[in-house]
Protein backbone atom coordinates (compact mmCIF):
# COMPACT_ATOMS: atom_id res chain seq x y z
CA UNK A 1 0.00 0.00 0.00
CA UNK A 2 2.39 2.57 -0.88
CA UNK A 3 1.23 6.26 -0.90
CA UNK A 4 4.17 8.06 -1.71
CA UNK A 5 6.79 7.36 -4.27
CA UNK A 6 10.30 6.03 -3.69
CA UNK A 7 13.46 5.94 -5.04
CA UNK A 8 14.56 3.53 -8.18
CA UNK A 9 16.26 1.04 -5.92
CA UNK A 10 13.90 0.29 -4.10
CA UNK A 11 13.95 1.03 -0.74
CA UNK A 12 15.00 4.81 0.75
CA UNK A 13 17.82 2.28 3.02
CA UNK A 14 18.96 0.74 -0.83
CA UNK A 15 19.30 4.46 -2.16
CA UNK A 16 21.32 5.16 0.47
CA UNK A 17 23.63 2.19 0.42
CA UNK A 18 22.82 0.83 3.55
CA UNK A 19 22.66 -2.56 5.12
CA UNK A 20 18.69 -3.65 5.19
CA UNK A 21 20.26 -6.72 7.80
CA UNK A 22 19.07 -5.90 11.37
CA UNK A 23 20.90 -3.72 14.08
CA UNK A 24 23.02 -4.38 17.00
CA UNK A 25 22.22 -1.93 20.13
CA UNK A 26 25.69 -2.58 21.32
CA UNK A 27 26.45 0.87 20.74
CA UNK A 28 23.84 2.09 23.14
CA UNK A 29 24.16 -0.64 26.44
CA UNK A 30 27.71 -0.28 26.92
CA UNK A 31 30.00 2.01 29.51
CA UNK A 32 33.24 1.17 26.89
CA UNK A 33 30.97 2.33 23.81
CA UNK A 34 30.01 5.45 25.54
CA UNK A 35 33.33 6.37 26.77
CA UNK A 36 34.77 6.00 22.87
CA UNK A 37 32.22 8.20 21.51
CA UNK A 38 33.30 10.92 24.09
CA UNK A 39 36.20 11.03 22.29
CA UNK A 40 35.31 10.20 18.79
CA UNK A 41 32.38 12.00 18.65
CA UNK A 42 31.85 14.65 21.29
CA UNK A 43 34.85 15.86 21.18
CA UNK A 44 35.43 15.83 17.68
CA UNK A 45 32.60 16.94 15.74
CA UNK A 46 30.92 20.65 16.15
CA UNK A 47 28.42 20.72 18.77
CA UNK A 48 25.12 23.85 18.77
CA UNK A 49 25.12 25.14 22.27
CA UNK A 50 22.28 27.76 21.75
CA UNK A 51 21.26 30.93 19.77
CA UNK A 52 22.84 34.40 19.57
CA UNK A 53 19.37 35.82 21.21
CA UNK A 54 21.09 34.53 24.24
CA UNK A 55 23.82 37.08 24.19
CA UNK A 56 21.89 40.26 23.28
CA UNK A 57 25.33 42.55 24.93
CA UNK A 58 28.80 42.56 25.43
CA UNK A 59 28.87 40.98 28.79
CA UNK A 60 25.94 38.34 28.13
CA UNK A 61 27.13 34.77 28.73
CA UNK A 62 25.92 31.45 29.51
CA UNK A 63 27.49 28.39 30.99
CA UNK A 64 27.28 24.83 29.41
CA UNK A 65 27.76 21.42 31.09
CA UNK A 66 29.00 19.39 28.58
CA UNK A 67 29.53 15.63 30.49
CA UNK A 68 29.98 14.36 27.16
CA UNK A 69 33.54 16.06 26.51
CA UNK A 70 34.05 16.48 29.89
CA UNK A 71 33.55 19.49 31.08
CA UNK A 72 31.79 23.15 31.32
CA UNK A 73 31.94 25.77 28.95
CA UNK A 74 31.62 29.61 29.26
CA UNK A 75 30.21 31.72 26.40
CA UNK A 76 30.38 35.16 26.37
CA UNK A 77 29.76 38.18 24.27
CA UNK A 78 33.23 40.48 24.15
CA UNK A 79 33.11 44.07 23.84
CA UNK A 80 34.07 43.89 19.89
CA UNK A 81 30.42 41.68 19.90
CA UNK A 82 32.72 38.64 19.08
CA UNK A 83 31.39 35.68 20.83
CA UNK A 84 34.31 33.46 22.55
CA UNK A 85 33.60 30.39 24.43
CA UNK A 86 36.48 29.04 27.15
CA UNK A 87 36.26 25.84 29.29
CA UNK A 88 34.68 27.37 32.91
CA UNK A 89 37.57 26.98 34.96
CA UNK A 90 39.98 28.68 37.10
CA UNK A 91 43.72 29.13 35.63
CA UNK A 92 44.74 29.17 39.52
CA UNK A 93 43.72 25.80 40.95
CA UNK A 94 40.93 24.77 38.74
CA UNK A 95 37.56 25.84 40.50
CA UNK A 96 34.86 25.92 37.97
CA UNK A 97 34.40 29.84 37.90
CA UNK A 98 30.92 30.71 36.76
CA UNK A 99 27.91 29.26 38.36
CA UNK A 100 26.10 30.02 41.14
CA UNK A 101 24.51 28.00 44.40
CA UNK A 102 24.60 25.09 42.34
CA UNK A 103 27.85 24.36 40.52
CA UNK A 104 26.37 21.58 38.51
CA UNK A 105 23.49 23.93 37.39
CA UNK A 106 24.06 26.30 34.14
CA UNK A 107 23.36 30.10 34.79
CA UNK A 108 22.98 32.89 32.92
CA UNK A 109 23.32 36.25 32.65
CA UNK A 110 25.79 39.63 32.42
CA UNK A 111 29.25 40.12 33.38
CA UNK A 112 32.21 42.83 33.03
CA UNK A 113 34.28 40.03 33.61
CA UNK A 114 34.30 36.75 35.82
CA UNK A 115 35.62 36.41 38.99
CA UNK A 116 36.52 33.00 40.58
CA UNK A 117 34.48 32.51 44.28
CA UNK A 118 37.76 30.45 45.18
CA UNK A 119 40.50 33.12 45.25
CA UNK A 120 39.23 35.79 43.66
CA UNK A 121 41.39 35.57 40.14
CA UNK A 122 39.47 37.76 37.45
CA UNK A 123 38.94 37.14 34.19
CA UNK A 124 37.68 39.74 31.52
CA UNK A 125 35.38 39.04 28.33
CA UNK A 126 37.93 38.06 26.10
CA UNK A 127 39.29 35.30 28.89
CA UNK A 128 42.63 37.52 29.91
CA UNK A 129 43.62 37.13 33.57
CA UNK A 130 43.51 40.56 34.87
CA UNK A 131 43.54 40.35 38.61
CA UNK A 132 45.40 37.99 41.14
CA UNK A 133 45.06 38.24 44.73
CA UNK A 134 48.74 38.91 46.36
CA UNK A 135 50.20 38.84 42.77
CA UNK A 136 53.17 39.03 44.45
CA UNK A 137 53.43 36.16 46.39
CA UNK A 138 53.62 34.03 43.06
CA UNK A 139 56.66 32.81 41.41
CA UNK A 140 57.50 34.22 37.84
CA UNK A 141 53.37 34.69 37.45
CA UNK A 142 52.87 35.63 33.96
CA UNK A 143 49.12 36.43 33.82
CA UNK A 144 49.62 36.82 29.73
CA UNK A 145 49.54 33.17 29.77
CA UNK A 146 47.18 32.28 32.05
CA UNK A 147 44.11 33.54 30.60
CA UNK A 148 40.98 30.90 30.54
CA UNK A 149 41.65 27.94 28.01
CA UNK A 150 39.70 28.67 24.54
CA UNK A 151 37.53 26.20 22.47
CA UNK A 152 36.66 27.05 19.22
CA UNK A 153 33.20 28.79 18.42
CA UNK A 154 31.17 29.54 15.62
CA UNK A 155 28.14 30.35 14.22
CA UNK A 156 25.71 29.16 11.93
CA UNK A 157 22.20 30.58 10.83
CA UNK A 158 22.58 32.21 14.70
CA UNK A 159 23.17 28.89 15.89
CA UNK A 160 26.60 28.57 18.13
CA UNK A 161 28.70 25.80 17.84
CA UNK A 162 31.51 24.55 19.81
CA UNK A 163 34.11 22.08 19.08
CA UNK A 164 37.06 20.64 21.07
CA UNK A 165 38.45 19.18 18.00
CA UNK A 166 42.02 21.65 17.60
CA UNK A 167 41.92 21.43 13.60
CA UNK A 168 37.83 21.26 12.81
CA UNK A 169 36.29 21.55 9.86
CA UNK A 170 35.16 25.15 9.19
CA UNK A 171 31.15 24.62 10.64
CA UNK A 172 29.50 25.93 7.46
CA UNK A 173 31.32 22.29 6.02
CA UNK A 174 30.31 20.25 8.36
CA UNK A 175 26.96 21.87 8.20
CA UNK A 176 26.99 20.65 4.66
CA UNK A 177 24.50 20.12 1.70
CA UNK A 178 21.38 20.06 4.04
CA UNK A 179 22.63 22.86 6.33
CA UNK A 180 23.35 25.15 3.12
CA UNK A 181 19.37 24.02 2.21
CA UNK A 182 18.20 25.82 5.57
CA UNK A 183 20.32 29.21 5.23
CA UNK A 184 17.77 32.26 4.62
CA UNK A 185 15.17 30.70 7.24
CA UNK A 186 14.03 33.72 9.16
CA UNK A 187 15.15 32.05 12.63
CA UNK A 188 15.79 35.19 13.67
CA UNK A 189 12.54 36.01 13.48
CA UNK A 190 11.28 33.41 15.78
CA UNK A 191 12.46 34.65 19.35
CA UNK A 192 9.53 33.67 21.64
CA UNK A 193 11.59 30.70 23.09
CA UNK A 194 10.24 28.22 24.86
CA UNK A 195 12.45 25.61 26.94
CA UNK A 196 11.84 22.01 28.67
CA UNK A 197 14.69 19.64 29.97
CA UNK A 198 14.11 16.30 31.39
CA UNK A 199 16.39 13.77 32.74
CA UNK A 200 16.39 10.45 30.67
CA UNK A 201 16.82 7.29 31.82
CA UNK A 202 18.21 5.35 28.49
CA UNK A 203 20.95 6.34 25.98
CA UNK A 204 21.18 9.14 23.86
CA UNK A 205 20.77 7.71 20.77
CA UNK A 206 17.59 5.81 21.71
CA UNK A 207 16.05 9.49 21.65
CA UNK A 208 17.17 10.55 18.83
CA UNK A 209 16.01 7.17 17.21
CA UNK A 210 12.27 7.92 18.73
CA UNK A 211 12.25 11.28 16.88
CA UNK A 212 13.73 10.17 13.42
CA UNK A 213 10.82 8.19 12.50
CA UNK A 214 7.18 8.99 12.63
CA UNK A 215 6.61 4.65 12.24
CA UNK A 216 5.79 4.76 16.15
CA UNK A 217 3.18 8.20 16.03
CA UNK A 218 -0.23 6.30 14.80
CA UNK A 219 0.14 3.54 17.72
CA UNK A 220 2.18 5.38 20.45
CA UNK A 221 0.09 8.68 20.14
CA UNK A 222 -3.19 7.44 18.96
CA UNK A 223 -5.11 8.57 22.06
CA UNK A 224 -3.95 11.97 20.76
CA UNK A 225 -6.34 12.09 17.67
CA UNK A 226 -10.48 11.95 18.37
CA UNK A 227 -11.04 7.93 17.90
CA UNK A 228 -12.08 7.61 14.47
CA UNK A 229 -9.28 9.50 13.41
CA UNK A 230 -6.79 7.76 15.28
CA UNK A 231 -8.06 4.23 13.79
CA UNK A 232 -7.75 5.79 10.20
CA UNK A 233 -4.00 7.00 10.95
CA UNK A 234 -3.22 3.44 12.05
CA UNK A 235 -4.92 1.41 9.14
CA UNK A 236 -3.08 3.54 6.57
CA UNK A 237 0.02 3.64 8.66
CA UNK A 238 3.26 5.81 8.12
CA UNK A 239 5.57 6.38 5.08
CA UNK A 240 7.82 10.13 4.87
CA UNK A 241 7.18 12.24 1.68
CA UNK A 242 11.26 12.05 1.46
CA UNK A 243 14.31 11.34 3.13
CA UNK A 244 17.70 12.64 2.51
CA UNK A 245 21.35 12.25 3.75
CA UNK A 246 24.46 14.02 3.29
CA UNK A 247 27.77 12.95 5.55
CA UNK A 248 26.92 12.06 8.67
CA UNK A 249 23.55 14.16 8.69
CA UNK A 250 20.03 13.18 7.53
CA UNK A 251 16.74 14.28 7.16
CA UNK A 252 13.09 12.91 6.60
CA UNK A 253 10.03 15.38 5.25
CA UNK A 254 6.68 15.00 5.94
CA UNK A 255 3.02 15.13 5.66
CA UNK A 256 0.30 16.49 8.33
CA UNK A 257 -0.52 18.92 10.20
CA UNK A 258 -4.08 19.26 8.36
CA UNK A 259 -3.88 23.51 8.94
CA UNK A 260 -6.48 23.72 8.49
CA UNK A 261 -8.08 19.96 8.80
CA UNK A 262 -10.80 19.30 5.82
CA UNK A 263 -12.60 18.24 8.26
CA UNK A 264 -13.60 20.11 11.63
CA UNK A 265 -14.12 17.00 13.65
CA UNK A 266 -11.20 15.26 13.48
CA UNK A 267 -9.84 17.06 15.99
CA UNK A 268 -10.06 17.99 19.55
CA UNK A 269 -12.42 20.82 20.87
CA UNK A 270 -9.22 22.52 22.27
CA UNK A 271 -8.05 22.74 18.97
CA UNK A 272 -11.25 23.91 16.97
CA UNK A 273 -11.46 26.38 19.50
CA UNK A 274 -7.97 27.52 19.08
CA UNK A 275 -7.25 27.03 15.50
CA UNK A 276 -4.16 25.41 16.46
CA UNK A 277 -2.41 22.28 17.68
CA UNK A 278 0.79 19.82 17.77
CA UNK A 279 1.33 21.09 14.14
CA UNK A 280 1.27 24.70 15.41
CA UNK A 281 -1.04 27.66 14.59
CA UNK A 282 -3.12 26.96 12.01
CA UNK A 283 -2.89 30.56 10.70
CA UNK A 284 0.96 31.09 11.19
CA UNK A 285 2.82 33.85 10.06
CA UNK A 286 4.00 35.44 6.83
CA UNK A 287 7.81 35.01 6.40
CA UNK A 288 7.98 34.76 2.96
CA UNK A 289 9.44 32.10 0.35
CA UNK A 290 11.77 28.92 2.49
CA UNK A 291 14.89 28.12 1.45
CA UNK A 292 14.75 25.37 -0.78
CA UNK A 293 15.89 22.70 1.36
CA UNK A 294 12.50 23.24 3.38
CA UNK A 295 9.69 20.47 1.79
CA UNK A 296 12.15 18.96 -0.73
CA UNK A 297 9.56 16.60 -2.50
CA UNK A 298 7.71 20.60 -2.68
CA UNK A 299 4.65 18.50 -1.53
CA UNK A 300 1.13 20.07 -1.04
CA UNK A 301 0.52 17.75 2.00
CA UNK A 302 3.96 18.58 3.60
CA UNK A 303 3.79 19.50 6.81
CA UNK A 304 7.19 19.17 8.86
CA UNK A 305 10.76 18.66 8.34
CA UNK A 306 13.17 17.43 10.88
CA UNK A 307 17.13 17.51 10.23
CA UNK A 308 19.39 15.63 12.33
CA UNK A 309 22.73 17.53 12.45
CA UNK A 310 24.96 14.77 13.60
CA UNK A 311 25.76 13.67 16.71
CA UNK A 312 23.20 15.39 18.63
CA UNK A 313 21.00 18.76 17.28
CA UNK A 314 17.81 18.49 15.55
CA UNK A 315 16.26 20.96 13.73
CA UNK A 316 11.64 20.42 12.98
CA UNK A 317 10.23 23.22 10.67
CA UNK A 318 6.89 23.50 10.70
CA UNK A 319 4.81 23.92 7.91
CA UNK A 320 2.93 27.12 9.58
CA UNK A 321 6.12 29.19 10.02
CA UNK A 322 7.95 28.16 13.24
CA UNK A 323 10.92 25.88 14.59
CA UNK A 324 11.76 23.87 17.56
CA UNK A 325 15.37 22.46 18.47
CA UNK A 326 16.02 18.98 20.02
CA UNK A 327 19.56 17.92 22.04
CA UNK A 328 20.28 15.28 23.80
CA UNK A 329 23.44 15.49 26.01
CA UNK A 330 24.52 12.11 27.45
CA UNK A 331 25.67 12.11 30.77
CA UNK A 332 26.50 8.01 30.79
CA UNK A 333 26.12 5.07 28.82
CA UNK A 334 22.67 4.92 29.48
CA UNK A 335 21.26 8.58 30.64
CA UNK A 336 20.94 11.86 29.05
CA UNK A 337 19.31 15.11 29.60
CA UNK A 338 16.85 15.66 26.80
CA UNK A 339 16.30 19.40 25.95
CA UNK A 340 13.41 20.70 23.55
CA UNK A 341 13.03 24.42 22.57
CA UNK A 342 10.22 25.65 20.50
CA UNK A 343 10.69 29.06 18.71
CA UNK A 344 7.13 31.11 17.58
CA UNK A 345 7.38 34.46 16.50
CA UNK A 346 6.32 37.18 19.01
CA UNK A 347 2.20 36.62 19.35
CA UNK A 348 0.80 39.56 18.49
CA UNK A 349 -2.07 39.29 21.12
CA UNK A 350 -3.59 37.25 23.83
CA UNK A 351 -5.22 34.71 21.33
CA UNK A 352 -2.24 33.91 19.50
CA UNK A 353 -0.55 33.68 22.90
CA UNK A 354 -2.74 31.04 23.79
CA UNK A 355 -2.17 28.89 19.92
CA UNK A 356 1.22 28.91 20.87
CA UNK A 357 0.71 27.28 24.73
CA UNK A 358 -1.60 24.28 22.75
CA UNK A 359 1.37 23.68 20.15
CA UNK A 360 3.81 23.81 23.50
CA UNK A 361 1.80 22.13 25.68
CA UNK A 362 1.14 19.45 23.09
CA UNK A 363 4.60 19.31 22.49
CA UNK A 364 5.07 18.14 26.79
CA UNK A 365 2.07 15.59 26.51
CA UNK A 366 3.67 13.65 23.13
CA UNK A 367 7.15 14.25 25.09
CA UNK A 368 6.15 12.20 28.32
CA UNK A 369 4.80 9.18 26.36
CA UNK A 370 8.11 9.18 24.16
CA UNK A 371 10.04 9.66 27.39
CA UNK A 372 8.52 6.87 29.44
CA UNK A 373 8.96 4.25 26.54
CA UNK A 374 12.43 5.06 26.44
CA UNK A 375 13.70 4.29 29.78
CA UNK A 376 11.07 0.67 29.51
CA UNK A 377 13.45 -0.08 25.88
CA UNK A 378 16.82 0.60 27.45
CA UNK A 379 16.00 -1.64 30.40
CA UNK A 380 15.49 -4.64 27.97
CA UNK A 381 18.21 -3.65 25.65
CA UNK A 382 20.60 -4.29 28.80
CA UNK A 383 19.15 -7.28 29.31
CA UNK A 384 20.99 -8.67 26.50
CA UNK A 385 18.05 -11.40 26.25
CA UNK A 386 17.83 -10.27 22.32
CA UNK A 387 20.97 -8.58 20.57
CA UNK A 388 19.54 -8.05 16.93
CA UNK A 389 16.17 -5.94 15.91
CA UNK A 390 14.93 -5.47 12.32
CA UNK A 391 14.71 -1.87 11.35
CA UNK A 392 12.06 -1.18 8.45
CA UNK A 393 12.79 1.78 5.59
CA UNK A 394 10.45 4.34 7.28
CA UNK A 395 13.37 4.12 10.28
CA UNK A 396 16.45 4.44 7.59
CA UNK A 397 17.52 7.65 9.54
CA UNK A 398 18.08 5.86 12.67
CA UNK A 399 20.24 2.89 10.52
CA UNK A 400 22.12 5.45 9.21
CA UNK A 401 22.66 7.73 13.12
CA UNK A 402 23.79 4.13 14.66
CA UNK A 403 25.97 3.16 11.50
CA UNK A 404 27.95 6.85 11.95
CA UNK A 405 28.63 6.96 15.58
CA UNK A 406 29.75 3.33 15.15
CA UNK A 407 31.92 4.65 12.11
CA UNK A 408 33.18 7.33 14.48
CA UNK A 409 34.34 4.91 16.87
CA UNK A 410 35.97 3.06 14.49
CA UNK A 411 38.21 5.68 12.82
CA UNK A 412 38.70 6.90 16.42
CA UNK A 413 40.61 3.29 17.43
CA UNK A 414 42.24 2.74 14.79
CA UNK A 415 43.97 6.04 14.46
CA UNK A 416 44.54 6.16 18.26
CA UNK A 417 45.90 2.59 17.17
CA UNK A 418 48.07 3.94 14.48
CA UNK A 419 49.27 6.26 17.42
CA UNK A 420 50.18 3.93 19.75
CA UNK A 421 51.90 1.94 17.42
CA UNK A 422 53.88 5.16 16.06
CA UNK A 423 54.65 5.59 19.47
CA UNK A 424 55.95 2.34 20.18
CA UNK A 425 58.47 2.12 17.17
CA UNK A 426 59.87 5.45 17.47
CA UNK B 1 -12.85 42.46 43.17
CA UNK B 2 -13.83 40.75 40.11
CA UNK B 3 -10.66 38.72 38.76
CA UNK B 4 -11.77 38.80 34.93
CA UNK B 5 -13.20 41.30 32.28
CA UNK B 6 -17.58 41.66 33.08
CA UNK B 7 -17.87 39.19 29.91
CA UNK B 8 -15.67 35.91 31.50
CA UNK B 9 -17.83 36.28 35.03
CA UNK B 10 -18.35 32.55 34.52
CA UNK B 11 -14.60 32.10 35.23
CA UNK B 12 -15.11 33.71 39.02
CA UNK B 13 -15.23 30.08 40.45
CA UNK B 14 -11.90 28.57 38.42
CA UNK B 15 -9.63 32.01 39.30
CA UNK B 16 -7.66 30.00 41.49
CA UNK B 17 -6.66 28.65 37.90
CA UNK B 18 -4.88 31.39 37.04
CA UNK B 19 -1.13 30.32 37.81
CA UNK B 20 2.14 32.58 36.20
CA UNK B 21 4.06 29.44 34.80
CA UNK B 22 3.55 26.16 33.29
CA UNK B 23 5.16 24.05 35.83
CA UNK B 24 2.01 25.38 38.58
CA UNK B 25 -0.49 24.99 36.05
CA UNK B 26 0.41 21.44 35.14
CA UNK B 27 1.02 20.51 38.61
CA UNK B 28 -2.61 21.79 39.67
CA UNK B 29 -3.72 19.12 36.95
CA UNK B 30 -2.23 16.57 38.92
CA UNK B 31 -3.52 17.17 42.15
CA UNK B 32 -7.24 17.87 41.15
CA UNK B 33 -9.98 15.21 40.49
CA UNK B 34 -11.39 14.54 37.17
CA UNK B 35 -14.87 16.00 38.39
CA UNK B 36 -13.06 19.38 39.34
CA UNK B 37 -11.07 19.36 35.49
CA UNK B 38 -14.19 18.83 33.74
CA UNK B 39 -16.17 21.32 35.65
CA UNK B 40 -13.20 24.20 35.14
CA UNK B 41 -12.97 22.92 31.35
CA UNK B 42 -17.02 23.00 31.18
CA UNK B 43 -16.82 27.17 32.41
CA UNK B 44 -14.30 27.71 30.38
CA UNK B 45 -14.47 26.29 27.12
CA UNK B 46 -17.32 28.02 25.45
CA UNK B 47 -15.81 31.67 26.73
CA UNK B 48 -12.79 30.95 24.49
CA UNK B 49 -15.06 29.53 21.78
CA UNK B 50 -17.58 32.93 21.72
CA UNK B 51 -14.51 35.40 22.84
CA UNK B 52 -12.12 34.68 20.18
CA UNK B 53 -12.67 38.29 18.79
CA UNK B 54 -11.73 39.83 22.36
CA UNK B 55 -8.50 37.60 22.59
CA UNK B 56 -7.43 38.59 19.48
CA UNK B 57 -7.62 42.95 20.86
CA UNK B 58 -5.65 42.14 23.71
CA UNK B 59 -2.01 42.86 23.31
CA UNK B 60 0.35 41.74 25.54
CA UNK B 61 2.22 44.74 26.26
CA UNK B 62 0.65 46.47 28.89
CA UNK B 63 -1.70 44.08 29.65
CA UNK B 64 -4.05 44.61 32.32
CA UNK B 65 -4.65 42.30 35.81
CA UNK B 66 -8.00 41.24 34.50
CA UNK B 67 -6.70 40.34 31.28
CA UNK B 68 -3.70 38.81 32.31
CA UNK B 69 -5.67 36.72 34.81
CA UNK B 70 -7.75 35.70 31.82
CA UNK B 71 -4.66 34.43 29.69
CA UNK B 72 -3.22 32.50 32.25
CA UNK B 73 -6.38 30.98 33.30
CA UNK B 74 -7.03 29.51 29.28
CA UNK B 75 -3.59 28.86 29.30
CA UNK B 76 -4.48 26.64 32.52
CA UNK B 77 -7.41 25.61 29.84
CA UNK B 78 -4.99 24.03 27.64
CA UNK B 79 -3.17 22.35 30.13
CA UNK B 80 -6.46 20.79 31.36
CA UNK B 81 -8.14 19.94 27.88
CA UNK B 82 -5.46 16.65 27.57
CA UNK B 83 -6.94 14.93 30.75
CA UNK B 84 -10.69 16.12 29.60
CA UNK B 85 -10.62 15.44 25.80
CA UNK B 86 -7.54 12.50 25.31
CA UNK B 87 -6.72 10.89 28.55
CA UNK B 88 -9.60 10.34 30.85
CA UNK B 89 -7.41 10.87 33.76
CA UNK B 90 -5.32 14.13 35.21
CA UNK B 91 -1.98 12.40 34.07
CA UNK B 92 -0.32 11.10 30.61
CA UNK B 93 -0.85 7.68 30.38
CA UNK B 94 2.02 5.54 30.36
CA UNK B 95 4.44 7.97 31.20
CA UNK B 96 5.64 6.57 35.01
CA UNK B 97 8.34 8.35 36.16
CA UNK B 98 9.09 10.62 33.21
CA UNK B 99 8.95 14.40 33.95
CA UNK B 100 9.67 17.26 31.67
CA UNK B 101 10.00 20.50 33.03
CA UNK B 102 10.05 23.59 32.13
CA UNK B 103 13.22 26.02 32.06
CA UNK B 104 12.12 29.18 30.20
CA UNK B 105 9.20 30.02 29.11
CA UNK B 106 7.73 34.14 27.94
CA UNK B 107 5.82 35.61 30.75
CA UNK B 108 2.83 36.14 30.19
Amino acid sequence: MAHFGKPAEGSWTEHFGLSTEPISYGDSISPEFYALEQEAIFKKTWLNVGRVEQLPKAGSFFTKELDAAKTSLLIVKNRDGVIKAFHNMCRHRGNKLAWQDFPNEEIAGFSRQFTCKYHGWRYDLDGKLVFVQQEKEFFDLDKEKLGLAPISVDVWEGFIFVTFNPDPQPLKDYMGKLGAGLEGYPFELMTQKHTYRSEIGSNWKLFIDAFMEFYHAPVLHSQQATDEESRKLQEYGYEALHYDIDGPHAMVSSWGGMSPPKDLGMVKPIERALRSGLFGPWEGPEIGELPEGVNPAKSKTWGIDSFLFFPNFMLLIWKPNWYLTYHYWPTSYNTHIFETSLYFAPPKNALERLQQELAVVTFKEYGLQDANTLEATQTMLQSGAVTEFPLCDQEVMLRHMHTVARDYVEKHKSDSGAVLAGTKGA
Amino acid sequence: MAAFPAQFAALEPYADWALPSEADRYAKRLASSMDELQSFYDAALPLLESQADYLKGVSLDGISEADLNLLRCLQALVTVSFPVEAWHQPYVPDSGAASIDVTVEPRP
